[in-house]
């Protein structure tokens, strides 16, 4: 079937099979390999993608469901000096290492931080459940999801006078 | 642009990529054309095959061909040590995940169609699924030349003669699962032909250059027509040492007439085909005099190498070496068992043998201490390895050996001295416990196997510093460490410095990524080449520069500088006086080994002894729900002893990875298996810790300074997943009074303390 949806801020056109992975769509016929496939069953969260900005799994999606959304990939963010906070946080507090759950860890980061700009350690903690990492034991990417909250409070900040300290 | 100096936290060089979502992995490569490979997994664990139907298979539409053990050219036997492991299996299966066909397809869809309907006709065999079973007379044989794998003894002083003689005695039965790496990159790759006769093969691999020669020997090619590329791992942890995907891939290049070919095993795959950390069985019986100090020991260690050898050997080695734990012990007889079932194959996994081994053994230590009223820790510093003692092998410690100094900062941790105030504020249904325990890993291939690392460093024409990675990154950012090293010598900032991963056609054969051994043995081979790199500028420079001696001439990040004239030469202006050949520096190392062999272990057919080893003190504080069963752990301290710090934060990544590792090893990670069916092949019943199981890991290192290594370092990948599981196992012991002898303590055991324990405990309350 023919699909019409906006991907990272594109409107994208294909031709896919209804049934098919969004995964697979996004990895095989769009070539957006940042998207990672860990366990195909919806356990590992490395196929993390922001679905009008929420945080979907994309081994568990069909493409016939993506007409007409917004869909947000790794490749959709920032590059370089332009990157995400989340992004510069999970590198300088040395959230990488292996880094094949790192699209969808930080993907689930600004999906976390969306819903809840200031989260405590154990929130982050709470709000990444979902996504494995095998390699870092998590308290770095803790760590840096606490930064980027701290960085995008200060960016906010500026413009609107909070009650709250 | 930051400098890259040792010592600093700078940002690992992968990073950003990896965060962009930019770097190719090996499940990342889509080449044109490609055909989708795939095996037939057997599904049985142990039978003969009288006959493999194919033409249903075949008649699929979109299926390119259908592969068995005819179509394998060369001996069709893969293995690191034993080349005992068929590429396609044709005449039995030795376990269920086997495979006895290989397909390949156009599409993925048409490829799980044909495999299904691959035709096996089978005869059944009985099957044997414990390691001492296994060994019986009248045991099933995996293989034909029996289930023994290896016997072997390591015998010190007067070994178990004198057990007898101790005031105190203390003994055990100590059981460990097969665990599983669960890497989230599954095994994959791609390959195809090129040029006469040549094979590419990109995988996600720890070895590429020994895969070269797996996959000669295996199908009967010219090693050197055969290029093995290895992007950055999605981990590996042991996992993908040795041949996964690399000979099936290469023969179905073979056959693919000039297509490339793409394998990606799911989950479950790598659940039913990967290799697996050893279950074991371990008996235990520990001596002391009255004061604490140790006199003897004698263990009996089963390790259960499933259907094939892979490393199972050396790793009841390991274990065997590391069996008395890092502590002083004048007798000692560890004897060990390494056994065929027909179970999942076993293989190399972080720890390689001593994180089983490090459960009894600590476990000892605390029935010990609580026998004699003593304190676990004041028990473990009497005992402590010195440098110059001999270890339970017999070696005499001639390099860094901080245990002690682990322990002593171990003991000022307010983790430690406020523990039983931490203690008193357990809330209602919780009991908490502190334990600890004390481990150490040797580093490197051992005796009898060079273990060495060619590094290769080039100028560019862009004035840039190129160094060509001859040992896989699996995660553990030893590609990032080596950028620093070269980075200080070379006195450049990250702008100036690219590392290329390993490739059989550019890198030059620098060994595996594992043994603890990766950063150590090339980053030395590394030092030295930067260190020719740099003299060879800084020579070259005084010419161009017309300087009449080399001194005064310094490397800056981009330029040589004359610093006595001021005067400075851009690297790339340097760099096109240069002949190509003359832009590269190439240099050597090879890891010492023991000066001395001891009189036993003879057994070994490599590996024996190491001389050097990290040291690791950990502390757990472990709060246990009495109603539930659930054991959290809600704070943990590392001490870790890896000789001279390279990035402070990339060792405290290695430290915590490897605890919470270790953190699913103690508490949820088993491979259940039901004669040799693996019931939880996948992670919603195969429970990995999420970010909810694993607390903040506090980490401290003890730099000792490790002469040998390039800025003093040792290898600390491994030593950290010894230590959770004695520690949790001491916490709760000390929480609840209930011994814990098996593993994992997961609350699907429906452990209630009033009820007196629950299986894999021996339901007995210390005598403390």
């Amino acid at each position: 079937m023919k699909l019409s949806f906006f991907l990272n801020g594109e409107e994208t056109t294909v031709e896919a099979p209804p049934d098919r992975r969004v995964v697979d769509l996004l990895r095989e016929d769009l070539g957006l390999t940042g998207v990672k496939e860990g366990c195909g069953a919806g356990e590992c969260g490395a196929c993390t993608v922001l679905v009008e900005g929420e945080g979907r799994l994309s081994c568990l999606m069909l493409a016939a469901q993506l007409e007409g959304l917004r869909l947000t990939t790794i490749e959709g963010l920032g590059r370089g000096e332009a990157n995400h906070p989340v992004q510069e946080a999970f590198i300088e507090y040395g959230a990488v290492q292996c880094g094949f759950c790192t699209p969808g860890m930080v993907l689930s980061s600004m999906d976390l931080l969306r819903r809840n700009p200031r989260p405590s350690r154990s929130e982050i903690r709470e709000g990444l459940s979902g996504n494995l990492c095998r390699c870092t034991g998590y308290v770095k990417i803790v760590d840096a999801v606490e930064a980027a909250s701290r960085e995008m409070e200060g960016e906010t900040s500026k413009g609107i006078e909070r009650e709250e300290s | 642009m930051k400098m890259m100096e040792v010592g600093w936290s700078v940002p690992r060089c992968d990073a950003r990529a990896k965060v962009a979502g930019e770097e190719k992995y090996a499940a990342d490569y889509y080449p044109d054309n490609l055909l989708w490979a795939g095996a037939r997994r057997g599904g049985i664990p142990h039978a003969r095959i009288a006959s493999i139907d194919v033409s249903e298979a075949r008649a699929v539409p979109g299926v390119f061909a259908v592969l068995t053990r005819e179509d394998v050219p060369g001996t069709n036997r893969q293995g690191i040590v034993h080349k005992d492991q068929p590429v396609l299996a044709g005449e039995k299966v030795r376990h269920r995940g086997d495979p006895v066909a290989l397909v390949l397809a156009e599409s993925r869809e048409a490829l799980a169609r044909a495999l299904s309907l691959v035709r096996v006709e089978w005869e059944p065999l009985p099957g044997v699924f414990d390691p001492e079973e296994a060994l019986k007379p009248d045991a099933p044989l995996v293989h034909e030349k029996g289930n023994l794998l290896l016997k072997a003894c390591i015998r010190k002083g007067r070994g178990e003669e004198t057990l007898d003689e101790c005031p105190v005695v203390v003994e055990g039965v100590f059981e460990v699962p097969f665990q599983e790496h669960a890497f989230l990159e599954a095994q994959s790759g791609v390959a195809w032909r090129e040029g006469e006769g040549g094979i590419v093969v990109v995988a996600s691999t720890q070895a590429p250059f020994r895969d070269r020669f797996e996959i000669a020997h295996a199908l009967g090619l010219p090693a050197g027509s055969i290029r093995v590329v290895a992007p950055y791992l999605g981990g590996a942890f042991g996992g993908k040492d040795g041949s996964t995907v690399q000979c099936l891939l290469a023969l179905a290049a073979l056959r693919a007439e000039g297509r490339p070919v793409k394998m990606c095993w799911d989950r479950e795959e790598s659940f039913l085909a990967g290799y697996k950390r050893h279950a074991a069985r371990m008996h235990y019986r520990l001596g002391a005099a009255s004061d604490g100090t140790l006199q003897a020991l004698h263990c009996r260690l089963f390790y259960d190498t499933g259907a094939y050898a892979h490393l199972g050997g050396e790793v009841l080695e390991l274990g065997m070496e590391h069996a008395g734990g890092p502590y002083r012990i004048p007798h000692a007889l560890v004897e060990g068992w390494c056994a065929y079932t027909n179970n999942p194959v076993g293989g190399a996994m972080r720890g390689f043998g001593v994180c089983q081994a490090s459960f009894a053994m600590e476990g000892m230590m605390d029935r010990l201490a609580a026998k004699l009223g003593q304190d676990p820790l004041e028990l473990r510093r009497r005992n402590a390895l010195r440098r110059g003692d001999r270890n339970c092998a017999g070696v005499t410690l001639v390099h860094s050996t901080g245990m002690g100094p682990c322990l002593e900062a171990l003991s000022r941790h307010p983790l430690w001295t406020e523990r039983e105030k931490w203690k008193s504020e357990a809330g209602a249904f919780k009991k908490r416990g502190v334990g600890i325990a004390a481990v150490l890993n040797a580093m490197g291939y051992g005796r009898g196997l060079p273990d060495a690392a060619i590094a290769k460093v080039e100028l560019t024409r862009e004035g840039k510093f190129r160094i060509y990675n001859g040992v896989a990154d699996m995660g553990q950012g030893n590609a990032a460490a080596f950028v620093q090293m070269a980075g200080e010598i070379l006195r450049q900032d990250a702008s100036r410095l690219e590392i290329v991963q390993p490739d059989t056609e550019q890198s030059l054969p620098s060994g595996s990524s594992s043994a603890g051994r990766t950063t150590y043995t090339y980053g030395n081979a590394l030092v030295k080449a930067c260190e020719n790199m740099k003299r060879k500028l800084l020579h070259r420079a005084s010419l161009v520069l017309m300087a009449d001696e080399e001194r005064g001439l310094v490397l800056v990040p981009g330029k040589v500088r004359h610093l006595p004239s001021g005067r400075e030469i851009p690297l790339e202006v340097l760099a096109s006086f240069f002949p190509d050949s003359d832009r590269v520096c190439i240099d050597q190392f090879v890891m010492p080994v023991s000066q001395e062999v001891p009189e036993t272990g003879k057994e070994f057919f490599l590996g024996f002894p190491h001389v050097f080893f990290s040291y690791a003190a950990h502390l757990a504080c472990v709060e246990a729900d009495v109603l539930t069963g659930k054991i959290d752990v809600k704070g943990y301290l590392a001490v870790t002893d890896g000789g001279r710090v390279i990035n402070p934060r990339c060792f405290e990544q290695q430290v915590q990875g490897a605890v919470a590792q270790g953190i699913g090893y103690a508490l949820s990670e088993q491979v259940l298996l039901r004669r040799g069916e693996i019931l939880n092949p996948d992670f919603t019943n195969y429970f990995l810790p999420t970010a909810l199981d694993v607390p903040d890991i506090e980490s401290v290192a003890v730099e000792t300074v490790e002469s040998t290594g390039p800025f003093g370092m040792k290898g600390i990948g491994e030593v950290g997943v010894n230590a959770p599981l004695p520690a949790i196992a001491a916490g709760v012991e000390d929480a609840t009074g209930v011994r814990v002898t098996k593993s994992p303590l997961s609350p699907m055991s429906r452990w209630i303390v009033e009820d007196g324990g629950f299986p894999g405990s021996e339901g007995v309350p210390p005598s403390r």
